[in-house]
């Protein structure tokens, strides 16, 4: 088996450890990040799932250094090859922020600078952290635009990013993270605002890319079928939380938490019956500033036992399965009897009764 | 019986303008170039296409948001194409829209209550005011909102319940029409599955037809009898959902569905025939078959002589293409629903 994410024998790139992000806010302190531990191996995928707001891009951020900018209370460690970038001072960040670590942000245009021609831009990003003469960076910047597939890359350097199209610009900003072929790629929704071509395009450079560089990549995402073609390992986060995590293969083969099943059975299905009725997970996420006692996920759980409102459960092993593990206080044989009859296409009340559970936990 | 809706040879060019004072005109945007089909009576019609491709222009259209270039739209036998005045309102009062972006499309001033009333107001039904404010409330407990909420604000919803808001505004008059134009994109997917169930619920309830646009394939697939899929202001396939996704014909279609990433690790790695390039301005779109500079299947034909919507011998979708998909080619692009 591959990397895996909470531990595992070999050294990883990445390991983030118990990391807590909050913000303190007029209305309160945000609890973005609440206590996540996740590893990354050389050369490996990981993807991260969850709804708006559940802490992904926080996360992502903290580690690249730019939520302290932004007043953010840090606590926990992040180990990148063995140093706790949390205790780094900001100058020694930038020296590894667009070098060692780089990052696709979630929204394209805000990252590209609207003034500057594409070019300038990338050339820039070289030369931060390279001492190369202007017309080496140049050369550079159109073996890079070449390299994400933007024809003409030599023409096109002179562009202003308006004049990209969303899938160009999205290609020239992983042209940009790549300047310096870094160790790990941080790509946030890399390709939420792009249409599905586009997308499978950016994805398959993405993996390209990968085996050419041998870099590991952190894919923020929400949609499942992009961490299920991408990622070796998948963190699905809740509320600032990790509720569940394991290999791509297990999850979608065996998910334990309810709110995996949820979003699996939220997702309208490419092909099989028209008829199969979507299951979807009721109510909103809370807030992050009072998030609700015991598990988090308690009041959207159809679930929910009356224990589940007052204790928070933990990441704990999976019985039988090393690399998977799930803050989820029923039993494992409940979770498996409850899967077992969602997968048979029963509803959440029909498959509480398969269990022998009471529903709400009244 | 006819149709609710015929649509024919519709076209809407936007003329581009350059100058600020005099606006001279060099050219124009051909985002809708042509499109013909029907809207049976209770059908989910799906529109499904990349951005850009003229989804939303032909909905405006048939909701006379937009006048039309040229071209036809009948509603209910009768042409409706440049009515006016009390006749288009009569129309506009049978056929509603729900919009993609549930923060904008509601008045942050207002309370819930009078964004689901006014429909009544404008039409006149309902004038009686606690009449009004009894139905506004059987309005919101069938989108599953709390009717206890009505004097509340958009900005006190979440994304869905706010989709939902405009979902009761829209069913206020009873509509024959319902038009969803991207109604879910901007939700998450647990929520996302909560609006879906309900126009789905709603549709089967009233017995609505139903346009729904999105550029999720899956969602169309789930949510729609027929599909209709657009490229560059033109309809390149139409037919029934099983026989579009399960054995398309026209090249583009079969990339879009070889292209949705499937959420199943185990068939990844699968090697899939992509795209290549961006699609052409629509200002200048290629000439006789427009997917012709993209298409793996092009010949010189595709790219002199414009391909009609038609449905080939042993076909089981209309299609405009010369060359349409084979078994062997489906397989091969790794389209996986074939069946
Ligand atoms: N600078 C900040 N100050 C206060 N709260 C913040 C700040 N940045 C983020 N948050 C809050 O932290 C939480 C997590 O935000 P984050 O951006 O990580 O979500 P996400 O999972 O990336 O969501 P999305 O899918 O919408 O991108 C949210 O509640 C957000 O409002
Ligand atoms: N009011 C307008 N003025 C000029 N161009 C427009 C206008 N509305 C849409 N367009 C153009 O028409 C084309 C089709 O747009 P649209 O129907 O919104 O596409 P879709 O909904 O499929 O994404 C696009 O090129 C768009 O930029
Ligand atoms: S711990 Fe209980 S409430 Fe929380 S997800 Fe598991 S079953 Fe639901
Ligand atoms: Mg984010
Ligand atoms: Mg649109």
């Amino acid at each position: 088996m591959s990397s895996r994410t909470l531990a595992g024998t070999s050294e990883p790139l990445l390991r983030v450890e118990d990391l807590h992000v909050e913000f303190h806010t007029e209305d309160g302190v945000v609890h973005a990040v609440d206590g996540i531990t996740y590893q990354v191996l050389p050369g490996g995928t990981l993807g991260i799932v969850g709804e708006s707001g559940s802490g992904k891009t926080v996360s992502s951020l903290t580690t690249m250094g730019l939520t302290r900018p932004q007043g953010a209370h840090i606590s926990g460690r992040i180990l990148f090859e063995g140093r706790d970038l949390v205790t780094l001072s900001d100058a020694e960040m930038r020296k590894i922020r667009g070098n060692d670590i780089a990052m696709v942000f979630q929204d394209p245009l805000s990252s590209l600078h609207p003034f500057y021609k594409v070019g300038a831009q990338l050339i820039e990003a070289v030369r931060a952290h390279n001492d190369v003469s202007k017309s080496t960076a140049r050369e550079r910047a159109v073996d890079l635009l070449g390299l994400v597939g933007i024809p003409d890359p030599a023409r096109r350097i002179d562009d202003y990013p308006h004049e990209f199209s969303g899938g160009m610009r999205q290609r020239a900003m992983i042209a940009m993270a790549l300047a310096n072929e870094p160790k790990l790629l941080i790509a946030d929704e890399p390709t939420t605002a792009l249409d599905v071509t586009v997308q499978a395009q950016i994805l398959a450079l993405m993996e390209r890319l990968q085996r050419e560089l041998g870099m590991a990549i952190v894919i923020i995402t929400h949609d499942l079928g992009v961490v299920a073609e991408l990622a070796d390992d998948i963190a699905v986060m809740y509320a600032g939380r990790i509720v569940e995590t394991t290999s791509a293969e297990r999850l979608f083969e065996s998910p334990q938490h309810p709110y995996t099943w949820g979003l699996l059975k939220s997702i309208p299905s490419l092909e099989g019956s028209r008829e199969r009725e979507l299951v979807p997970i009721p109510g909103s996420p809370p807030s992050l500033i009072s998030r609700p006692r015991g598990c988090h996920f308690h009041p959207r759980c159809a679930y929910v036992q009356p224990e589940h409102k007052v204790v928070d459960p933990h990441l704990e092993q999976v019985p039988g399965e090393p690399d998977h593990h799930v803050a989820c206080l029923l039993s494992p044989e409940e979770r498996r009897g409850l899967w077992h009859a969602l997968q048979e296409g029963r509803t959440p009340h029909e498959a509480i009764e398969t269990v022998g559970l009471q529903e709400g936990g009244a | 019986m006819s149709a609710l809706v015929e649509v024919r040879d519709l076209v809407k060019h936007f003329p581009l303008t350059r100058g600020i004072v005099l606006q001279r005109r060099f050219g124009e945007v051909k985002a809708v170039d042509g499109v013909s089909f029907d809207i049976e009576r209770g059908e989910t019609l799906g529109i499904v296409g990349e951005t850009g491709c003229g989804k939303s222009t032909t909905a405006r259209l048939i909701m006379r948001l937009l006048e039309s270039t040229s071209g036809s739209i009948k509603y209910e036998g009768r042409d409706i194409t440049r009515v006016k005045g009390a006749e288009l309102k009569a129309i506009r009062r049978d056929m509603q829209m729900i919009f993609q972006d549930p923060y904008s499309s509601l008045n942050p001033r207002k309370t819930v209550g009078s964004i689901i009333s006014e429909p009544f107001i404008i039409h006149r039904v309902e004038s009686d005011k606690a009449a009004r404010k009894l139905a506004v409330q059987e309005l919101m407990e069938t989108v599953g909102l709390n009717p206890e909420h009505y004097n509340r604000f958009p900005h006190e919803f979440s994304g869905g319940q706010r989709q939902r808001i405009g979902v009761a505004r829209a069913l206020a008059l009873k509509p024959k029409l319902l038009i969803a134009d991207e109604p879910v994109s901007a939700l998450d997917v647990s929520i996302q599955a909560q609006v879906l169930n309900l126009l789905r619920d709603l549709q089967r309830r009233f017995g609505l037809t139903v346009v729904f646009i999105a550029h999720d394939l899956s969602v169309v697939r789930h949510m729609c009898d027929r599909v209709a899929v657009m490229y560059l202001g033109k309809v390149v396939e139409l037919g029934g959902g099983d026989a579009l996704y399960g054995a398309p014909q026209h090249p583009y279609t079969g990339a879009l569905l070889a292209a949705v990433p499937v959420p199943d690790p185990a068939r990844h790695h699968t090697e899939r025939r992509l795209l290549t390039g961006d699609v052409p301005s629509p200002a200048n779109p290629p000439k006789a078959c427009r997917f012709h500079t993209r298409c793996p299947k092009a010949q010189e034909r595709c790219s002199v002589e414009e391909p009609l919507l038609r449905v080939p011998e042993g076909g089981r979708t209309e299609v405009a293409c010369h060359f349409p998909l084979t078994e062997g080619e489906l397989a091969q692009m790794g389209v996986r629903s074939a069946g």
